[in-house]
Parts: structure tokens; C-alpha cells; sequence
């Protein structure tokens, strides 16, 4: 209740003028970068325009990716409020249970010589297996806490997402598993929009796109879908308009889980590689694509996830690289003197954004005069720490993310 | 100068006007009464003021000083305290301990107080330990002996009532807001709630306003009624003035239905 | 209803139930054999030479299951559920269900070659289980025994409490005499009684058949004679202690507690002394963050950032390798040097739990949660960078940590003594910090604020300070951790400061009991002293790969049938009696409206 991002008048308290310092830090890093990465790629020492569209499409793929594993957390989130920390779980298991049925079609020939039936039956395999583990936790672990506090149903899922992590890697050990090569065609280039994508990301993308319309339509026009919204809304009164809340329940992880067993197979095409611990970090990348998009809101989940595969595949090659340029000395002064400029406005206006943006201004003029630059080896390592940064400052500075949350009035306590 | 003045105080909810420009004083030791229909924002107007709901818009000057926006335990310890309608306790607390936690603060140890178990320490805790005895005798027995170490979820309807106003009196407060301190109560513990609530000023020294549904109370305790009604004040004045008043009758009758509608 | 009671025929069973939990059991005794448990845990024996702790790690599941399928809940105001045959028989079926599921289970892993998919289900694993017999035979001899076991199981309910009592507490003294085995001889061998656990305890591991018998017959014998449990009796008698009699028994345990600390690494050798180590390590840390979730109510998902900015800024101030331009000082706490350093840890450790605390405060509980687990990852990758290899070492860490000095003693991992004294004084520091802290004003609003964060506002607890300060004490108190862990492995490097360590601190405070002191000492000497951390072994070493599917498992179980611990702290304890202390139904319905709409 007491939680306004934006007070009515500067009254700044300790925690609030650490917060404006963070925020003006994130968007100086994130300006000085792009614009750095801009320059750079002007004089020829940045990254080549085929170098960045390959960046965007991957993005663009992996970000898909994200966005089907969001939608998992978001329905979850959306009907019981809590945060289904082991969904990271149910991907992996899709993609691992999909591996030994493409394996063996790759033994049998079928993969070459038929991949679409192939890959087809793949997918409905780890369709079918994420759904069946989706389904399974709900019964066995958060059933049963369907009224407790928030937190207790969270820590039983960090509970499952461990239990479940490590039985697949006393089952099938810890190897990485690694999907047999698709086939030529697909790795060829095709050109669309004026962008060159590989035919695999290609796929990804339309796979992703066509589940999320499958899945818009089963929420917005079923009958099932309808009481998961109004499950959502209220479970008390959907149970007396005689919804049965618990099948609507288990519906709402089944689609889930199905979603992020097609994000399993993406993930299959995408990265070959499988092993018990790939369902963790794309786990919380996709919460964080959740949050971003609003959390309960499905179309946001997936425009979240595009959005932090862009961000992902760019932030580090780009932002954190292009911290290597000298802002020239008469920028660093212009800047100096537009973000006053903008204080002062901020000032008048009291509003807290304005006042960041003229934070971060002056900053970048302070890095102009002084000469700054960063130069940050290994930056691939860096990758996590981008997302992980994502996933702090969206949560802290939007966590009723971009779109608007839709959630009952009792979770948004 | 009057002890909590207020001015154009607005607030809304999304779409939803909750407050719409209220204007409001109190002075020392009267009591006021706000009343008004379902909805008609006496909650909201008890948020604003301790700071659980920061306002769009106005001023709330509490002893010359505008305490719009500052954060609720500021504005408690400058002397404002309240109840909740639908009583909010700790309650596995217990009964004592909510008193006491209340005194947080009035009282200033730290860390250090607490670690080396300085006699300063021990001073405060004492008095802490017996103006929270002190208080809760004020409501008889109900809430002393054994009932000091049990937790508050033991507690009958009422005795919780109690126990939030023996909370909010522990924070030391010079105004208190009681939001329907008789809500739930039968006739007999109604009457009783009355009188204490007039022995609170008469005895204590607190200034008090209080949001009421049941008019005999309004009657009996206020000095002085003043009627919300979609965030807007639409009456003003003694008891019998606003139980007279038409646009109040109106308020809680509703307009005579129209036709067709 | 009908009150009347009438007697119920033996076949009289919930079937559903009894079939239901068949099959469970046969798919965990699958389960657990294909994840390569009983393999593994053969080689330690429990009872020479007839059981090993492999096999019994299936043969739990049978009589477990067995007493579960048979398990009927007293319903208030009905005549209690009576017992007879029919559990026996309920037992049985179910054994037999499972039975016959584990032994469909290993058929198919004996016709078809499962290596494949299931590196653990091979040849060697069929041998074990059909106990080197072939197919058929071992089929029938488990049927047999998951028979038998499940009937045991629900012979459980029908033996009078005082048997029943005395064989769990024989099996159970049986496996624990087992379980402590190392800690045992060492001890033994040091006061040179080796006779004795010679003959206790056979040449190959495990306690020897007479050995067993012996110990199990004194353990009934002991329970026969005791009324009730009395180890509930006595948490009981503890959390309703009041005023004095409770400091009192606190300075008795307080003392006892101290003399054994001093005492008992003189009698124990090195491996039991390291295990005591670890115990207190995870001990410490786990008393830091009980501040921050079980009395503020904050979960943080992070802590191990924490110890690792303890260790690192211990391995940076006082090893010769880290970077030129850091001083290097030792760790002499009889010095002027050793208290510097330990001000500087305070000091980096108090800041970043104000740097991490600051931003997560406003937060909702659950966001709170991901968001300190991402702080905890984004430390962990940049000790781990390039970029900040000068300063932290990258993967490789900062190595040669010299011992800490106290006097003329040396303080390092390879006398493990020494670190267990270290131990010890911290973990008393922590326990006291944390006893005195939760009964002042600081305590009190750290209990108003976990109940209503709002309310605790409006009565005028200063919310955002006093989360802060949790924050800042249990950094605090988790760096002194790092600097211990520093000191005692030598070096320091960024894959010890895993999520996992953060987890299995927090599975340590769930298990002994949010919020209570004696649960957390319970929590981390079961879980840590048996089990082991994330890499250091506990007297079950053998468990090592599988630790932590078990911590995995053992959340979810607390969390599903006990939240409030092993030894839940007083207010957690009033909780549990709520139903007892409200005889009147309608207040409890209020309370429990309460309880789901106030939190
Ligand atoms: N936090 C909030 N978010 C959105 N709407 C709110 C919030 N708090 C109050 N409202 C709305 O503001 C209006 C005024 O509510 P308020 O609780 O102040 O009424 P009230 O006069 O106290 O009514 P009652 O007599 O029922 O207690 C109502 O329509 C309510 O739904
Ligand atoms: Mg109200």
C-alpha cells in the first residue's frame, strides 16, 4: 500500500534516494553503451551490420524461447499468486525426455530421412512429458498449501526445483545430451524482411508465435479458458458460480507446462545441448520476461520474453562493449548542460523519472570530461550478469512491468 | 490554530474518486464523529491521514506541521495513532507484546542497549513492560493477569477491538483515530465502548475522531458530526443539526427511486 | 451419523487408499534403485553382514507406505478410528502392491538393456538386487519382504504405544549407533577403549549382530520404562517455561553446551572435528539468516553473497597473493591486526547488506526472494570474471590464506581443532546476538513487522530501518562465516559460493523451525552432521550425490507436513496449540480467516 514509485513531491527519505541513484546508474550505463556501440560501429571499430542483425534474429529466437517459458510462470502466477519457482524444472524435463526420442529416431534413420514427422513427435513427446510433470507438482506439492502464506508455496517449489534437478541427474547422469544435427535445409539462410535468418531460428519463431495464438484463442475464446479467468479473478466467487477450481487449476499448469515443453524443443533446436541443470537459468530469465511484461498478462509474457532475448543478445556485445568509447570532451559539456537543464524541469514537475534521466545526463557528462572508458575483457562471461541485472532492476523499478499485471486484488498485497 | 487541519484533500483510486477535496479541522480534546454511507471514503480519509494512502493532492497540518506523504510510523510518532476497521492485530503475538511494540516509538534503544543489556536498556524495557500493563487495565480485567502472556488470537471479537485501541494508545498518541470502534459488538458492549470512549478524553487527554455506523453512539459521544459521501463532505455540525440535514437523510435513504430506472 | 459403534469386518479398508499407496512404494523402490542409491550405498554397512545402508534405503519404503495406506485420521467428535487385523492386512496388500511393482521393475531392467537412457540400471544393479539369485527367485524373495515390511508397517498402528515406542526406538538406536560410527571409534580410540568399539562395531563397517541386539534390546528397554516421548515432552516443557525457570534451563544449557565445546575436540580426532567444523560453520549461517527470514520475514535467497564478501575480503586483506596494492595482515586475534581485519569485514559486510538490502525492502515478499537471488548470482559471476580477475583471481580465487594466530596457537584447516574452537566462540557470539536482539524492542518489531507489515507501520515501527538492520546482522554474522571458511580451506574461489549453499542454509532454518534458536542448532547438526554441505561430507558421506535431491525432497516435506520445524520457536509452538487453547469453534474460524487475510 504504502509503495508509490512515483511520490507527488520530492520527499526523499534514505531508501528513496538510493533507489534514484540506482536508477540513474542504470540508464547511464545502458545510454553511454548504445550510443558508445553506435560510434563505435561509426568509425568502423564496432560491430558489422550483418554482426547485429545475427544478433537481433538470435535474440529474436532465444527471446520466443523465454516468452513461451513465461507464460508458464505467468498463469500460475496470474491464478494462485505465487511464483512456481520449478517451472524451470518442467522445460528441462521436455527437452531431456525429447532427446532420447530424437536420438532414437536419429539411430532408426527417421530424423534424416523424415525430420518434420521426426521433430513433430518430438515435440508431442515433451509436450506431453512437461504437461504430465507440470500437472504432478501441482498435485503432489501445491495442492495442498492452496491457502498458506505466499511464501511457503514458493519455498516448496524451490524444494520441488531441486528434488527435480537432481533426480534427472541420478537417472540420466550428468552429461549433456546433445540433439542430433537437424538436417542441412534448416541451417540454410532465409531472407525475410531484409533480415537473413537461419532456418532454424526461423522455425523457432514461427513455433513460438503459433502457440501463443493457439494459446490466446483457448484463453480468451473456451469455456475453460474463460474460468481461468475467472478463477484468476476470484476463486471464491468462480467456485460459487460454479467453476470447479481445482480442474481449473490443473488446467492452468497443464498449458502451462505444455507451452514449456514446446520452449523445450525450441530450446533443442537452438542449442542441442541438454543436461539436468538447463532448466535453471532460462527459469529465471523467463520470470523476469513474466514481470517484465506484467505479470497475469499473457500477451506480456511473450513480448517480455522478446524483449529480454533482444536485450540479452545486444546488452553485452553492445552496451557493455561500447562502455570502450571516450564520450568526446563538447558532448560530455553538452550533456552536462542538457541534464541540468532537465533537473531543473524535474524539479518542478517533482517526478522521479524525469529527475533520473537528468541524473544520468550529468553523469555522462562527468565520464565526457573526464575521459572514461571501460574496457571489460571476457564479455561473454558477462551474459548472466546482464540478464541477472535485468531481472533486479525490472523487478525493483517495474514490478507491475511494461503491459500491467492482472492479478486478484489479494495478491497485489 | 487547530490540532489536525486539513485542506482539499483528494485522493483517487483509478478511475475512482475517493476523496475529493475534504476540508477538516480538529482542535484539542473534541471528539468528531465522521460518518457516511458504505463507500463514501471514511477509510480512505483515515489512510491519508496516517500515511497508509499518500494523497493526490491537499494538506494535512498536525500541530503547524504538513504531514502529507510522510511515511505512517513518522506520522505516528508525531502523534497521530488509529484502529482498523476490520481490526488487524499481531496475533501470535502476544496480548502484551502488542502493547509494547507499539512503544517502539517513543522508545530508542538499539542495538547496542539490547546486546550489553545496559541499565538504560533495562529501565526502558521495564517501563515499557508496565505502561503497557498500565494501559491495558484501563480496560478492566478482560485484558490483565493471565491474558498478558497469552497471544492475541485468543481474544473474543470485542476484546480484539479492545486490545487495537489499547495498541494505538500505546504509541503515546495526542490524536487517535477509531475507524467503527463498536462494529460487531452487541448492545451491552456498545454502551460500554461509548462511555470509554468519552473517559479517553476526559481521562487520557486524547483528542479523538471516530468513524461510526451506529447513530446512537454518534450521538452520544461526538461534539461534532461530519458527513462524507463519495469523498465529498456534504454536512457539517452538532448532532441534531446533521440528523436533520436533507442531503444527509438522502445520502443514507438514497434519492427516492425514478421511475423506469 | 450414527454413533453406534459397530464392528468392522477386517477387509473393511479404504482399498483405494491401500492400492494407492502399493503403488507408490513400488515406484519409489524403483525409483530409488534407478538413480543408483542402493548401488552406491551398499558399500556402507549398517549391520555386518546382514543389511547395508543401501538396502535400506528401499526397505524404509515398504513399511512407511505400509503404515501410510493403513493410516486413518481420528475425526473430532467420532469414536477413534479402532485398530486390528485389518491394518495388518492393509499393510500387507499394499507390500505386496509395491512388491509387485518393484519386481515388474526388475524384470524389465533384467530383458531390456536400460543403460542407455539409465546409465545406473545395469547388470551390476539387477545382480544386487536379485541378490545374485536370478530373476525369479529374487522376484518372490522381495515380494516377500515388501510383504512383510508393509505389514509391519500397519502392525504399527495396532501395537499398544508403549511396544510400539520400544521398537522404534530399538531400530532407531540400531541405525544411529550406525550412523556415528567414525565419531564413535575416533573418540574411542582416543581414550584408548578401542575394545569396546571393536566389538560393537564389525572389521568392515556397520555394527555386528550382537552389537545390534545389544543396543536395540537397551533402547526398548529404556523406552519401556519412560512414559510418552520424551523428546516432545520435554521441547513441550521448554516452550512453556516462563520467566526464570526459562533462563535459568537456558544458562544450564548455555554451560553444559560451553563445557562440551571446550572438551569435546580434545577427545575427538581430526575427521570428527572437521565434520564439527562444518557443522558450526553452516551453524553460524544459518543462525544469520534465521534473523532475516525467521524473525524479520524476509526471504532472502542470497545470503551466500554474503559469506563470500566475508571470505573474499578476508583472503584479500591477509593473503600475500592477492593484489599488490592490499595490505597484508594477519589474522591474529590476540593483535591490533587480526581486529583490523575483522572490523573490515564487519564493515564490507554491513555495507553490502545495505547496498543489497536497500533495493529489496519495498518489495513483496516473493519478488524480495528472486531479487536476492539474483544479487547472489550477479556476485558469484563477477568474482568469477575476467574483468575483475586482478582484484579476485577470477576462477582460480585468491590461494595461500595464512592461518589465523590466537597466542601462540595456529588456526587452519589442517587442525581442524582449531577451527572448531573458532567456531565455537563465533557461533556463540551469534547465538547471543540473536537471543538478545529477539527479546528487545529491535525483536518485538521484527516479529510485528514478519506478521503485518503494514500495521507494524502504522504503529509506528520504522518498516524500512529495521528490515535494514536484519539485513545488516545476519551479513554480518554470515561474513564472520566466510572469514572462518576462508581461513580453514586456505583459498577462496567463486564456486563455493554457489545458490546452493544459500538453499541449503535456508533448508537447515526450515527444518529445525523458523525463528527458533535450539531449532536451528537441531537443523544444522541433523542436516550438516549427517548429511553433509554442499561439498564437505557428514557421517554419512556415502550420501554425498545424492544430498541434494534429499535437501530437495526434505523441503517439500517440511513445508506439505511441518512447516514450523523440528523444534519450533515459542510463538510458532503457540500456533500449533491454537486448536487447543480455542475450544470455541467460531473463534476458530475468525482466527483462521485471520491468519490467510493478514499475511
Ligand atoms: N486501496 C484501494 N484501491 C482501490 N480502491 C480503493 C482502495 N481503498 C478504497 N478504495 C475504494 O474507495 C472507495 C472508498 O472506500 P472506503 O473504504 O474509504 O469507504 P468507507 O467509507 O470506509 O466505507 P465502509 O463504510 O464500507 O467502511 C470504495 O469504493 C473503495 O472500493
Ligand atoms: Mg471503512
Amino acid at each position: 500500500m504504502t509503495t508509490t514509485a512515483e511520490r507527488a513531491d520530492f520527499r526523499f527519505n534514505w531508501v528513496d534516494s538510493f533507489l534514484l541513484a540506482l536508477r540513474i546508474a542504470a540508464i547511464f550505463v545502458v545510454v553511454w553503451g548504445t550510443v558508445g556501440a553506435l560510434a563505435l560501429g561509426f568509425v568502423g571499430e564496432g560491430l558489422s551490420g550483418s554482426a547485429w542483425k545475427d544478433l537481433i534474429v538470435a535474440g529474436l529466437a532465444q527471446g520466443s524461447m523465454y516468452g513461451l517459458i513465461a507464460l508458464g510462470y505467468s498463469m500460475v502466477y496470474g491464478v494462485l499468486g505465487f511464483i512456481n519457482f520449478a517451472h524451470g524444472e518442467v522445460f528441462m524435463a521436455g527437452a531431456m525426455v525429447g532427446f532420447f526420442v530424437a536420438d532414437y529416431f536419429f539411430t532408426s534413420g527417421l530424423w534424416v530421412s523424415n525430420f518434420v514427422i521426426a521433430i513433430l513427435i518430438v515435440l508431442v513427446v515433451a509436450v506431453a512429458t512437461s504437461t504430465f510433470t507440470a500437472v504432478l507438482i501441482e498435485k503432489v506439492a501445491y495442492r495442498p498449501l492452496r491457502n498458506s502464506p505466499r511464501l511457503i508455496p514458493l519455498i516448496t517449489s524451490i524444494g520441488v526445483s531441486f528434488f527435480l534437478q537432481n533426480a534427472v541427474l541420478g537417472l540420466v547422469g550428468p552429461a549433456v545430451k546433445t540433439y542430433p544435427q537437424a538436417p542441412t535445409w534448416l541451417s540454410q539462410k532465409i531472407s525475410v524482411l531484409g533480415l537473413q535468418i537461419e532456418g532454424t531460428k526461423l522455425l523457432v519463431i514461427v513455433i513460438a508465435v503459433v502457440s501463443m495464438i493457439g494459446l490466446w484463442l483457448f484463453v480468451e475464446r473456451t469455456k475453460t479458458g474463460r474460468a481461468m479467468r475467472a478463477v484468476a479473478e476470484d476463486k471464491e466467487i468462480a467456485a460459487l458460480m460454479g467453476i470447479d477450481v481445482d480442474r481449473t487449476i490443473v488446467t492452468t499448469f497443464a498449458v502451462g507446462g505444455a507451452m514449456a515443453g514446446v520452449a523445450g524443443i525450441l530450446w533443442a533446436l537452438l542449442f542441442r545441448g541438454v543436461s539436468f541443470i538447463t532448466g535453471f537459468l532460462p527459469g529465471i530469465k523467463a520470470f523476469t520476461a513474466a514481470v517484465l511484461g506484467g505479470i497475469g498478462n499473457l500477451v506480456g509474457a511473450m513480448a517480455g520474453g522478446v524483449l529480454l532475448g533482444l536485450f540479452e543478445s545486444l546488452g553485452p556485445n553492445v552496451v557493455l562493449r561500447g562502455l570502450r568509447w571516450e564520450i568526446p570532451v563538447s558532448l560530455g559539456i553538452a550533456a552536462l548542460a542538457a541534464g541540468i537543464g532537465v533537473a531543473v524541469l524535474a524539479w518542478r514537475r517533482g517526478r522521479v523519472s524525469v529527475a533520473s534521466v537528468a541524473g544520468a545526463l550529468i553523469m555522462l557528462g562527468i565520464a565526457g570530461i573526464g575521459q572514461w572508458s571501460i574496457v571489460i575483457p571476457g564479455l561473454t562471461q558477462l551474459k548472466d550478469v546482464v540478464a541477472f541485472s535485468a531481472l533486479v532492476l525490472v523487478l525493483i523499478f517495474k514490478p507491475s512491468g511494461l503491459f500491467g499485471e492482472q492479478l486478484a486484488d489479494e495478491d497485489r498485497a | 490554530m487547530h490540532l489536525l487541519e486539513i485542506t482539499g484533500l483528494t485522493k483517487s483510486f483509478g478511475g475512482l474518486q475517493a476523496l475529493g477535496g475534504v476540508d477538516f479541522h480538529i482542535d484539542e480534546l473534541e471528539i468528531v464523529s465522521v460518518i457516511g454511507p458504505n463507500g463514501a471514503g471514511k477509510t480512505t480519509f483515515f489512510n491519508t491521514i496516517s500515511g497508509l494512502v499518500v494523497p493526490d493532492e491537499g494538506r494535512i497540518v498536525f500541530e503547524d506541521e504538513d504531514i502529507a506523504g510522510l511515511e505512517p510510523s513518522e506520522i505516528t510518532k508525531r502523534g497521530i495513532a488509529r484502529t482498523f476497521q476490520n481490526v488487524r492485530l499481531f496475533p501470535d503475538m502476544t496480548i502484551l507484546e502488542n502493547v509494547m511494540v507499539a512503544q517502539h516509538c517513543r522508545t530508542e534503544t538499539g542495538v547496542w542497549g539490547a546486546l550489553f543489556n545496559t541499565p538504560t536498556f533495562r529501565n526502558e524495557e521495564r517501563a515499557i513492560e508496565e505502561r503497557a500493563k498500565d494501559i491495558l487495565g484501563f480496560f478492566g480485567t478482560r485484558l490483565t493477569g493471565y491474558r498478558f502472556r497469552q497471544p492475541a488470537y485468543v481474544l473474543s471479537y470485542a476484546n480484539r477491538r479492545r486490545l487495537e485501541i489499547a495498541r494505538a494508545m500505546g504509541t503515546m498518541p495526542r490524536l487517535l483515530l477509531l475507524d467503527e470502534p463498536t462494529a460487531g459488538m452487541n448492545p451491552k458492549e456498545t454502551a460500554e465502548l461509548t462511555g470509554l470512549i468519552r473517559k479517553l478524553r476526559d481521562e487520557k487527554g486524547f483528542t479523538i475522531v471516530v468513524i461510526e455506523h451506529e447513530m446512537r453512539v454518534v450521538r452520544d459521544v461526538s461534539d461534532r458530526v461530519v458527513v462524507l459521501d463519495h469523498g465529498v463532505k456534504i454536512a457539517e455540525g452538532s448532532y441534531d443539526e446533521v440528523s436533520s440535514n436533507p442531503d444527509v437523510i438522502e445520502a443514507y435513504l438514497g434519492r427516492p427511486a425514478e421511475e423506469g430506472a | 451419523m450414527n454413533q453406534m459403534p459397530t464392528r468392522r469386518s477386517a477387509t473393511d479398508l479404504d482399498w483405494d487408499r491401500v492400492r494407492r499407496w502399493g503403488i507408490y512404494a513400488g515406484l519409489t523402490m524403483a525409483f530409488l534403485s534407478s538413480i543408483g542409491m542402493v548401488e552406491s550405498l551398499d558399500k556402507r554397512l549398517i549391520v555386518d553382514p546382514i543389511l547395508s545402508l543401501g538396502f535400506l534405503a528401499l526397505l524404509w519404503v515398504p513399511v512407511a507406505f505400509g503404515y501410510a495406506a493403513t493410516y486413518e485420521e481420528a475425526k473430532e467428535g467420532m469414536a477413534a478410528p479402532e485398530k486390528g487385523e485389518r491394518d495388518l492386512i492393509g499393510g500387507l496388500a499394499a507390500g505386496l502392491i509395491g512388491g509387485l511393482f518393484f519386481v515388474a521393475f526388475i524384470a524389465i531392467a533384467d530383458a531390456v538393456d536400460l543403460r542407455g537412457v539409465f546409465p545406473r540400471i545395469g547388470p551390476a544393479l539387477i545382480d544386487l538386487l536379485t541378490f545374485g539369485r536370478g530373476t525369479a527367485v529374487g522376484g518372490l524373495l522381495w515380494l516377500m519382504i515388501s510383504g512383510l515390511l508393509g505389514m509391519f508397517g500397519g502392525l504399527l498402528h495396532v501395537l499398544p504405544v508403549r511396544v510400539r515406542r520400544a521398537v522404534t526406538n530399538a531400530l532407531t538406536a540400531v541405525f544411529l549407533v550406525a550412523l556415528v560410527e567414525i565419531a564413535v571409534v575416533d573418540i574411542f580410540e582416543s581414550l584408548r577403549l578401542t575394545v569396546i568399539s571393536d566389538w560393537i562395531y564389525a572389521k568392515n563397517g556397520g555394527v555386528t549382530i550382537a552389537g545390534a541386539i545389544v543396543v536395540g534390546a537397551l533402547a526398548a528397554l529404556s523406552s519401556v520404562r519412560s512414559e510418552g516421548d520424551a523428546v516432545v515432552r520435554f521441547r513441550t516443557r521448554y516452550a512453556t517455561m516462563e520467566g526464570d525457570e526459562r533462563k535459568r534451563f537456558n544458562l544450564i544449557a548455555g554451560a553444559v553446551g560451553l563445557v562440551l565445546a571446550v572438551v569435546l575436540p580434545m577427545v575427538l580426532g581430526g575427521l570428527t572435528n572437521e565434520l564439527l567444523a562444518n557443522v558450526g560453520l553452516f551453524l553460524l549461517m544459518a543462525l544469520g539468516l534465521n534473523l532475516v527470514v525467521g524473525y524479520a520475514g524476509l526471504l532472502d535467497l542470497g545470503y551466500v553473497a554474503f559469506f563470500a564478501v566475508g571470505a573474499y575480503t578476508t583472503a584479500i586483506l591477509t593473503s600475500p597473493l592477492s593484489p599488490k596494492w592490499t595490505p597484508m595482515l594477519t589474522l591474529d586475534f590476540f593483535s591490533i591486526e587480526g581486529w583490523v581485519v575483522m572490523v573490515v569485514v564487519v564493515a564490507v559486510a554491513a555495507l553490502s547488506g545495505l547496498v543489497v538490502g536497500t533495493p529489496v525492502i519495498r518489495l513483496r515478499g516473493d519478488y524480495l526472494a528472486i531479487v536476492t537471488l539474483g544479487f547472489g548470482e550477479i556476485v558469484r559471476i563477477l568474482f568469477l570474471s575476467d574483468w575483475l580477475a586482478p582484484a579476485f583471481g577470477g576462477a582460480q580465487g585468491i590461494r595461500n590464506i595464512p592461518a589465523a594466530v590466537a597466542g601462540p596457537a595456529e588456526i587452519n584447516g589442517t587442525k581442524p581443532q582449531t577451527i572448531f574452537y573458532l567456531v565455537v566462540i563465533f557461533v556463540g557470539i551469534a547465538v547471543y546476538v540473536a537471543w538478545r536482539l529477539y527479546h528487545s524492542r529491535i525483536g518485538r518489531a521484527w516479529a510485528a513487522l514478519r506478521e503485518d507489515e503494514d500495521v507494524a507501520e502504522a504503529m509506528g515501527v520504522e518498516t524500512t530501518k529495521m528490515k535494514l538492520l536484519a539485513f545488516i546482522t545476519g551479513a554480518i554474522l554470515a561474513s564472520f562465516g566466510g572469514m572462518i571458511f576462508a581461513v580453514k580451506v586456505g583459498s577462496v574461489f567463486p564456486s563455493s559460493f554457489k545458490l546452493i549453499v544459500s538453499i541449503i542454509v535456508l533448508v537447515i532454518v526450515i527444518v529445525g523451525g523458523m525463528g527458533s534458536i535450539p531449532g536451528v542448532v537441531v537443523g544444522s547438526l541433523v542436516l550438516i552432521g549427517i548429511l553433509g554441505g554442499p561439498t564437505q561430507p557428514g557421517l554419512l558421506a556415502e550420501f554425498g550425490e545424492f544430498k541434494l535431491l534429499i535437501y530437495g525432497a526434505l523441503l517439500v516435506f517440511m513445508m506439505l507436513r511441518r512447516p514450523e520445524g523440528l523444534w519450533p520457536s515459542v510463538q510458532r509452538q503457540r500456533e500449533l496449540h491454537q486448536e487447543e487453547i480455542l475450544q470455541d469453534a467460531w473463534l476458530k474460524a475468525e482466527a483462521a480467516a485471520d491468519s490467510a487475510g493478514e499475511r
